[in-house]
């Protein structure tokens, strides 16, 4: 892979030293060069969810696009899924480890409150002591905000290659009476590789946040703000028949659906009015998977053809931090996504919070 | 703008289970025995994808009956 200093230095470090002030202006360009992804080994299947809750409509939940889920069971943390990807990635790719010079755990479970669990798998993970290690705590956006994250760090301190993971194992805190989210949600890993690439390219990017909508997909109750109470296991039930309570995960659904067809079409226009794009010049759109329903509408009401947008529900559900990557991975897999493309990625949901960014593979 | 009947015909089409001729325009949707969350997001789907008209939650919990559904979809594309 060809680097953008000179040929008469050898290291990064040389050309730096040889005028410090042109570090200001450094900017290698960085791209997606890989992608992988870790289920745990249970799979619970429309099947299996239609036995539980028999008095289910099946059509109308299908109509979500999930077939099958993968569930973690007690023994298995959301960083055991990051982890298992990583291994997966470092050799599918066969990346040199010595050679990662920065980790990024993206996900809303950590293993300790302190240290952060990006430490905690860079141990696990062999990495040298020259890598930087962070967590990013995001939902269903996450995954751009960290590409940006490590794009900045990359371009600005030289770093050869960096490794983006994320987990969810949200299935653990869904109440068991919560119908439509247990067909809904599944639990992955993803790793991501990010390299220097001269014809490659992240960005630009666009973000946004409405934080007094943050009511609209949470867990209560369990951590600082709202501590395990009683209360907190008292279920109550929708017009829909769901039940939940403080202490298990909760979604807004219908006001997160209104949310998402109000924002991410305008999102999409704003990412390509700032890349000068144009809505044809994108080969392929991946956005995050919460339903093929919800990204149906989406993509109808943006006109993107059927052939330009990737659904990837079936097999694996939400996996909120982790439906994007899994989803360019498969699409790597499976021939739509080549190197050269221009693909318009978008997260959007839990924060609530959205952002989307254009990378050229 | 469709007609009340075209309107009826597609949301028949689009609710899973109902047959063509179950909706009139008093019937009040949520009282069909075939009613679930994801019916709810089949007709905000449907205002956007065919009338380009963005429902709020506020304009479905004042809707009752089907013609209630249509008279708010028929205003907004006028």
């Amino acid at each position: 892979m060809a680097n953008c200093w000179p040929k008469s230095c050898d290291s990064i470090e040389q050309f730096i030293l040889l005028d410090p002030t042109l570090f200001l202006h450094l900017s290698m360009p960085v791209t997606i060069c890989g992608a992988s992804y870790h289920q745990p080994k249970k799979i619970y299947s429309n099947q299996d969810f239609f036995k539980e809750f028999p008095e289910s409509i099946g059509a109308s939940l299908e109509k979500t696009g999930v077939v099958s889920r993968a569930v973690a069971d007690k023994s298995e943390v959301s960083s055991d899924l990051a982890l298992a990807a990583a291994e997966k990635l470092i050799e599918q790719e066969n990346i040199d480890r010595s050679r990662i010079g920065l980790l990024v755990y993206c996900s809303a479970d950590f293993d300790y409150y302190t240290p952060a669990t990006a430490c905690v798998l860079h141990g696990k993970l062999d990495l040298p002591s020259s890598c930087g290690a962070m967590d990013l705590t995001l939902g269903c956006s996450a995954y751009i905000y960290a590409l940006s994250a490590i794009k900045g760090m990359m371009e600005t301190n030289g770093i050869e290659n960096a490794l983006l993971l994320t987990a969810s194992t949200l299935t653990r805190l869904i109440h068991p009476k919560d119908r439509s989210n247990r067909f809904l949600f599944g639990d992955a890993g993803s790793a991501t590789l990010i390299s220097n690439k001269q014809e490659g390219s992240i960005g630009p990017f666009v973000f946004g946040t409405d934080g007094k909508g943050f009511e609209k997909i949470m867990v209560r109750d369990g951590y600082l703000r709202h501590p395990y109470t009683n209360a907190s296991w008292i279920d109550r039930k929708d017009e829909f028949g769901n039940v939940t309570n403080d202490g298990s995960f909760f979604m807004d659904g219908l006001n997160v659906f209104l949310f998402s067809v109000r924002v991410v079409p305008k999102m999409i226009a704003e990412v390509l009015a700032k890349a000068s794009m144009k809505q044809d010049e994108i080969d392929l759109f991946i956005f995050h998977q919460p339903n093929v329903f919800l990204n149906e509408t989406l993509r109808k009401k943006m006109n993107i053809p059927e052939e330009k947008f990737v659904h990837c529900m079936d097999k694996f559900g939400n996996t909120v931090q982790a439906t994007i990557p899994i989803a360019i991975s498969e699409s790597i897999r499976n021939g739509r996504l080549k190197p050269g493309m221009n693909v318009l990625l978008a997260g959007f949901g839990v924060g609530l919070s959205w952002a989307a960014t254009i990378v050229r593979f | 703008m469709d007609t009340i009947r075209e309107f009826i015909t597609k949301v028949e089409k689009e609710i899973d289970g109902i047959s063509p001729g179950t909706l009139q325009p008093a019937t009040n949707y949520r009282d069909l025995p075939e009613w679930s969350s994801m019916h709810a997001l089949v007709l905000i789907a449907l205002a956007e994808t065919d009338y380009n008209v963005t429902l709020t939650g506020e304009d479905l919990r004042g809707c009752k009956t089907v013609q209630d559904l249509y008279d708010v979809i028929s205003k907004r594309t006028n």
